[in-house]
C-alpha cells in the first residue's frame, strides 16, 4: 500500500517546526524586532498561493468573484512582502559595533 | 512551463533559504546577509509559481499590477515608520498575512478546480479541513492583529475591556468553531463556511480585547505565531512545501517568543491570555496608599552625581519610547563618555511593547550594540555601579518582586537597580505602574526622583554636565 503524500507533508511541517526551535532560541535577543518583522516577510510566502488564485480566471474574464480575492490576497501579501524586507534591512543596518578608535 | 517535481525542489530551496534568514539573525554581523537570504527565497517562490502555472495571458499583467501596487505601499511605509512605531507596524503587518490567509482560502473554497482540490460541493476532504483550519486561524489572525493596533496606536484604550461571562462565552465560540469546521467538512456547505468566517473574526476580536497594554510583548508574538500557522493551513491545501516550512518556522518563532516573554514577567500564557492583570490593580494600590517621603531633585543634581561615578547603568523602557529621549539619552551618554564614565544599557525581557523593542530604538540613536545587556548578562554589575538611571521603566525594577509573596509581580526577575549606590528615577509623577502597585525603590536612601518629562530632563542633565 503507496503512503498518503499528505504523510509526507506532514514530517516535512513536523520536522520544520523543530528546526524553527532550535534556530529561534539561537537568535540574539537584541534582534527579536528584526527576527518578528522578517517572519512576517516571509510568511507572507502565502502569495503563491494567491497568484494562483488570481491565476484562475480563464481567458474571457479574467477577473471572477475567486480571482478578485486572489488578486486581493497578492496585494496585501505584497505590502507585507516589500514593507517586511525593508523594514528589517533599515533597523538591521542601524545595529553597530563599538568604534574602536577615538 | 516547468513539471511539478521541479518547482516542488525549488520551494524546498526557498523553504531553506528561509531558515538560513532566521539563523543569520543569531548575531548582527551575520543578520543583513540573512535578510538578502529571505528576499533570495521569496523571489525564488513567487518566480516559481509564475513559471509553473505557465499562465501569461492578460490575467498575468494583473497580478504584477497588484504586486506592484502593494509592494509600493509596503516599501513606503517601511521608510516612512518612525522606529518608535514598530509595534504597531508589525501588528498592522499580522493583520495583512491574516486576511491574505483568509482571502486565498475563500478563494480556494469558491474555485477548488484551479488548485486541483476537486469541484465546488465536492471538494477533497482533507483539502477542506486543511482550508477551514487555516481560514478560522487567519480570521482569527487578522482581527486580534486589528485590536493589538488599535491599542497599540492609541486609538482604542489599552486597558483591558472586560465584562461578566467574557470567559464562557469565549469557551463556547471556540467549541462552535470546531463544532462547524465538523459540519462544514460532512455537508460541504458554503453558508457553513460563510458563518465559520465571521465567528473566527468575532472570536480574535474577543480574544485581545481584555489583554492591557503592557502585556502586549505577548499578544504581538502569540499572534506572530498564529499568522505562521494560518500559513501552514493554506500550505497544506494548495501542497506547497515553501509555505509548510515557512509557516512552521514562523508558528514556532512566535510560540517561542511568547514564551520568553510570559517567563519575562513570571506568568503563565493562560494567565496572560485570559486578561487577569488589570483587575487585581485597585484592591493592591488602595491597600498601600500611605504617604512615604521621597527625595527629588532635579537636572543638576543629576548631573553631579553622574559627574562623579565611574560607572552608570541605564535602564530604559517603554516611557523612554513614548518621550522619544532615546537620541537624548545618547547624547547624555557621550558626554560621560568623554569624562571616563564607563556606561553600559540593561534591558530587561519585556520592556517596551514588543521583544527586543528597546535595543532598536538604542540602534537606531547609534548606541553601539555591545553596550547593551540583557537581564542576566548585567544583573550582577549593579552592586559595583555607582549610578543606575531608570528612564521610563518601572515594574521591572521593583524589588517588591523578589520580597513580597503577596505582590501580583512576586517571582517575576527584576533587574537589580536597588543595589547601586546610587538610583535616578526619570519619571512623571509617583503613580504606580502598568501592574498597579508602588515601587519600593522610589522610597529608597539612596533614590533620587527626576519629576520630569524623560526626553527633557535627559537634555538637561547633559547642559549641567
Amino acid at each position: 500500500m503507496e503512503i498518503d503524500p499528505l504523510i509526507f507533508r506532514l514530517s516535512i511541517f513536523i520536522l520544520s517546526i523543530f528546526v524553527g526551535y532550535y534556530v529561534v532560541w539561537s537568535v540574539t535577543p537584541s534582534l527579536h524586532t528584526p527576527l518578528m518583522s522578517v517572519t512576517n516577510a516571509i510568511s507572507s510566502v502565502i502569495i503563491v498561493g494567491a497568484i494562483i488564485a488570481g491565476l484562475s480566471g480563464n481567458s474571457d474574464s479574467v477577473f471572477n468573484t475567486s480571482s478578485i480575492f486572489g488578486f486581493l490576497a497578492i496585494a496585501l501579501a505584497a505590502i507585507n512582502i516589500f514593507g517586511g524586507f525593508l523594514v528589517t534591512q533599515r533597523m538591521l543596518a542601524m545595529y553597530k559595533k563599538k568604534k574602536k578608535d577615538k | 512551463m516547468i513539471s511539478a517535481n521541479l518547482s516542488a525542489i525549488f520551494y524546498l530551496v526557498s523553504g531553506v533559504l528561509f531558515i538560513l534568514a532566521l539563523r543569520g539573525l543569531s548575531s548582527p554581523e551575520t543578520s543583513r546577509q540573512g535578510n538578502l537570504f529571505g528576499i533570495l527565497g521569496m523571489v525564488i517562490a513567487i518566480t516559481v509559481t509564475f513559471l509553473s502555472t505557465g499562465n501569461f495571458s492578460s490575467g498575468f499583467i494583473f497580478v504584477l499590477i497588484f504586486i506592484l501596487a502593494g509592494g509600493s505601499i509596503g516599501a513606503l511605509i517601511a521608510y516612512k515608520i518612525p522606529m518608535t512605531a514598530m509595534p504597531e507596524l508589525v501588528a498592522g503587518f499580522h493583520s495583512l498575512v491574516g486576511l491574505a490567509a483568509v482571502f486565498v482560502a475563500i478563494s480556494a473554497f469558491l474555485n477548488p478546480e484551479a488548485f486541483n482540490l476537486g469541484t465546488p460541493g465536492n471538494i477533497k476532504l482533507g483539502s477542506l479541513i486543511e482550508m477551514s483550519i487555516g481560514a478560522a486561524v487567519g480570521a482569527v489572525t487578522f482581527s486580534g492583529s486589528v485590536i493589538a493596533f488599535l491599542k497599540l496606536q492609541g486609538i482604542m484604550s489599552g486597558s483591558p475591556i472586560t465584562f461578566k461571562g467574557q470567559h464562557p462565552l469565549n469557551a463556547i465560540i471556540l467549541i462552535s468553531i470546531i463544532v462547524l469546521i465538523y459540519l462544514l467538512c460532512s455537508t460541504q456547505s458554503s453558508n457553513l463556511f460563510w458563518i465559520l468566517l465571521t465567528v473566527s473574526f468575532l472570536i480574535g476580536f474577543l480574544l485581545i480585547i481584555p489583554i492591557g497594554g503592557a502585556d502586549m510583548p505577548v499578544v504581538i508574538s502569540m499572534l506572530n505565531s498564529y499568522s505562521g500557522w494560518a500559513a501552514a493551513g493554506i500550505g497544506f491545501t494548495l501542497e506547497n512545501t515553501a509555505l509548510i516550512i515557512t509557516g512552521a518556522l514562523v508558528g514556532s518563532s512566535g510560540a517561542i517568543l511568547s514564551y520568553i516573554m510570559c517567563k519575562g514577567m513570571n506568568r503563565s500564557f493562560f494567565n496572560v491570555i485570559l486578561g487577569g492583570f488589570g483587575a487585581t490593580e485597585d484592591t493592591s494600590s488602595s491597600s498601600s496608599k500611605e504617604q512615604r517621603p521621597v527625595k527629588s531633585g532635579n537636572a543638576d543634581d543629576a548631573a553631579f552625581l553622574m559627574k562623579n561615578a565611574s560607572s552608570v547603568i541605564i535602564v530604559p523602557g517603554y516611557g523612554m519610547a513614548v518621550a522619544q529621549a532615546q537620541h537624548a539619552l545618547r547624547e547624555m551618554v557621550d558626554t560621560l563618555k568623554k569624562n571616563d564614565i564607563k556606561v553600559s544599557y540593561a534591558i530587561h525581557p519585556v520592556a517596551g511593547r514588543m521583544p527586543g523593542h528597546m535595543n532598536v530604538l538604542l540602534a537606531e540613536a547609534n548606541v553601539p550594540y555591545d553596550e547593551v545587556f540583557e537581564l542576566e548578562e548585567i544583573n550582577n554589575d549593579f552592586a559595583n555601579a555607582d549610578v543606575a538611571f531608570v528612564i521610563g521603566a518601572n515594574d521591572v525594577t521593583n524589588p517588591v518582586a523578589k520580597t513580597d509573596p503577596q505582590s501580583p509581580i512576586y517571582g517575576m526577575p527584576v533587574l537589580d537597580v536597588e543595589k547601586c549606590k546610587s538610583v535616578l528615577f526619570v519619571k512623571r509623577s509617583l503613580s504606580p505602574g502598568y501592574a498597579g502597585i508602588d515601587n519600593d525603590l522610589f522610597y529608597k536612601e539612596n533614590t533620587l526622583m527626576l519629576f520630569a518629562d524623560a526626553k527633557k530632563m535627559t537634555e538637561d542633565i547633559t547642559k549641567n554636565l
